[in-house]
């Protein structure tokens, strides 16, 4: 079989108006969900805080009725469930939902651009050929790192005292009607060195410090590669091999701790060993389909002409092996809890299961994330057909969005969530943005490493 | 059943000039009965014309064998036959069966798997595998030509092609 290798390596990727107009489209139907949302969510629900907010005007007249009701209701709880895990505030106000959508998205899409750069760096690390041809596509997902890092920290110190139950000074106050040994003993963790209850340093400079190093990373690999396009020669790669390697051990143990930061310290009292790698995998699948999906846009343009079924059938495997790999972790978690039947550890699942909010979305969780990619995906063909890929990739990027959905809504919100308009506006809003972000990093640059010493491996790839 | 016994072995050298010669020889007719290599070699498959192995399609059933084999195992056994309360949960607590079911899943499948291969790969236990040339298992590739399937070009068409292939050896082979 004769190969053809006389390829176009000096191929940009164009990021066309039509694109960007319908991402427009996306992100302004994605904003007017979230309007929506805002609201239903504002007329609807329990009770309302003083109507301050703009939006809320138009109701106000509505729920001025039950206003009475509610103080009464506010004045009796309280701070009162301050034991609760849910840190369900009995006044329930609308941006208390907003807050818990922004975090959701935050933390999702940051994972899914530090994947990128992760896959980046494992296709250095274990010297794998095969996937050169879309290295910068990979690459190209940590262009939303920076906004990222911006979003959470900004997040966070308008909205922390809402989705984090730790923040709340007064659980620390020994001998206080809210004081909480358990969370005491964990305080440390968000505090030091800082007296607890007051600003948490340690937990936001880790944040800052993990961001910093992701950042580092993504901007060193990106232009050393880039570097290469112009100076070409092997010891780029050696160089980039061994940058590579650094960030897997740091991010090995960053993604770690930042699953416990920002995911599971939701749920104070409760306590996963596994819950990094749950984590770490949910963002894999996600990210993995992330990198397929770009891909197949932009072989459907007519860009990178080597590469073909082969290589797609890789990513497949990919995508098929760590759904697997997710359901692994999903399950070991829930199988350990539900069979040792902790009271302490069972609540972060009774919370989720026997609610009328959460009860449905668990099991979907778990259809679109396992019993859909698994069967689908498992035939060799389905791997090598962009059509089956791109239903499948674009369903896990809802679904692992669905994950994170579970394990931020329930314990921020408690009863009061749910998806609704806000959360399918919030996602379609920042999935426009992050695709804009990163397509126009894409597009700035070469689309292939062309002086990549693998190149001609890529050509020849064949399974 | 009966197996033919006439062959002629073409001897190759190299893999390159072997898939070259799959290529020529099965344009002027003849029909190969089987390649023998020391090696697997990339693409020979693809110039033999074979078909993709039904392997997996096995490896689907007797995995689903295993799953169901374990789930009404252990329903039977735990509900059914000997009903005991564990941990609170009740008879039939289908996630406590869940590794179980995922292990018999696996053996059954795998082990379905290396059965169907050695059933059809001729490598069962009462099978008579056939050695055309010993050489293959070292270094050099043999092609051998079933005679009784080409009768119509006759041998020596037949060692024609395969010498003008850049075969560097053709022999005749019988077994008894």
């Amino acid at each position: 079989m004769a190969h053809v290798t006389n390829f176009n390596l000096d191929q940009k990727f164009d990021f066309t108006a039509a694109l960007k107009k319908s991402l427009m489209i996306m992100g302004g139907i994605g904003a007017l969900l979230l309007v929506l949302g805002i609201f239903t969510a504002g007329s609807g629900d329990h009770g309302h805080e003083a109507a301050g907010h703009g939006t809320e005007h138009v109701d106000a007249a509505a729920h001025g009725d039950d206003h009475g009701a509610h103080d009464d209701h506010a004045a009796e709880a309280g701070h009162a469930d301050a034991g609760h895990e849910d840190g369900g505030h009995s006044a329930f106000h609308w941006s208390e939902r907003f807050f818990a959508n922004l975090w959701i998205n935050n933390v999702y899409f940051a994972g899914i651009a530090i994947i990128g750069v992760f896959f980046f760096a494992i296709q250095y690390a274990s010297q794998a050929g095969w996937a050169t041809a879309i290295l910068r596509v990979m690459i190209s997902l940590g262009n939303w790192l920076p906004f990222a890092a911006i979003l959470m920290i900004v997040t966070y110190l308008v909205a922390g005292h809402d989705l984090f139950h730790w923040t709340h000074a007064d659980i620390y106050v020994k001998g206080g009607d809210h004081y909480d040994h358990i969370i005491d003993g964990k305080g440390s963790f968000f505090y030091w060195p800082l007296g607890k209850g007051t600003f948490p340093i340690f937990w936001l400079g880790r944040m800052v410090l993990f961001f910093g190093l992701w950042i580092f990373f993504f901007t060193k690999l990106k232009n050393l590669s880039l570097q290469e396009d112009i100076h070409g020669g092997d010891s780029y790669w050696y160089t980039i091999r061994k940058w590579s390697a650094i960030f897997l051990v740091i991010f090995a143990v960053s993604s770690s701790i930042s699953a416990w930061d920002w995911v599971m310290s939701i749920d104070t009292h409760w306590f996963s060993t596994l819950f990094g790698w749950y984590v770490f995998s949910s963002w894999f699948v996600a990210g993995l389909s992330a990198i397929t999906l770009i891909t197949i846009m932009l072989k459907e343009r007519g860009y990178l002409e080597m590469f073909n079924e082969n290589h797609l059938h890789d990513l497949g495997k990919f995508v098929f092996g760590f759904s697997i790999f997710w359901t692994y972790l999903w399950f070991s978690q829930f199988l350990l809890i539900y069979y040792a039947n902790i009271p302490e550890e069972t609540v972060y699942y009774i919370e989720r299961l026997r609610s009328d909010s959460y009860g449905g979305i668990f099991f979907l969780n778990l259809i679109v994330n396992f019993v859909l990619p698994f069967l689908v995906l498992m035939t060799r063909d389905a791997k090598r057909h962009t059509i089956f890929l791109k239903v499948v990739c674009t369903i896990i990027i809802i679904g692992h969005w669905i994950d994170f959905f579970l394990m931020v809504q329930p314990g921020t919100l408690g009863h009061n969530g749910g998806i609704g308009f806000m959360e399918v506006g919030m996602f379609m809003l920042y999935a426009s943005v992050v695709i804009f972000v990163v397509l126009s990093g894409l597009a700035k640059k070469n689309l292939i490493a062309k002086n990549h010493p693998m190149l001609e491996e890529t050509y020849h790839h064949h399974i | 059943m009966e197996r033919d016994t006439n062959f002629v072995l073409g001897i190759y050298e190299d893999e390159d000039v072997l898939k070259d010669a799959v290529t020529k020889v099965r344009d002027s007719g003849v029909k190969i009965h089987e390649v023998f290599t020391p090696y697997p070699i990339h693409g020979l498959e693809d110039v033999l014309g074979y078909k993709r192995s039904r392997l997996p399609i096995a490896a689907f059933i007797f995995g689903v064998c295993g799953t169901g084999l374990a789930l009404t195992m252990q329903l039977l056994m735990m509900a059914v036959d000997w009903p005991m309360i564990i941990g609170g949960k009740d008879h039939a607590a289908i996630p406590d069966f869940i590794p179980v079911t995922f292990e018999l899943t696996v053996l059954l499948a795998s082990f379905g798997m290396v059965g169907v291969f050695m059933v059809s790969s001729n490598l069962k236990p009462w099978g008579q595998p056939r050695i055309f040339d010993t050489r293959s298992t070292d270094d050099k590739h043999v092609m051998a030509i079933d005679l009784a399937v080409n009768a119509g070009l006759g041998e020596d068409k037949i060692k024609e092609v395969l010498q003008a292939s850049g075969a560097s050896e053709v022999n005749n082979k019988s077994f008894e």
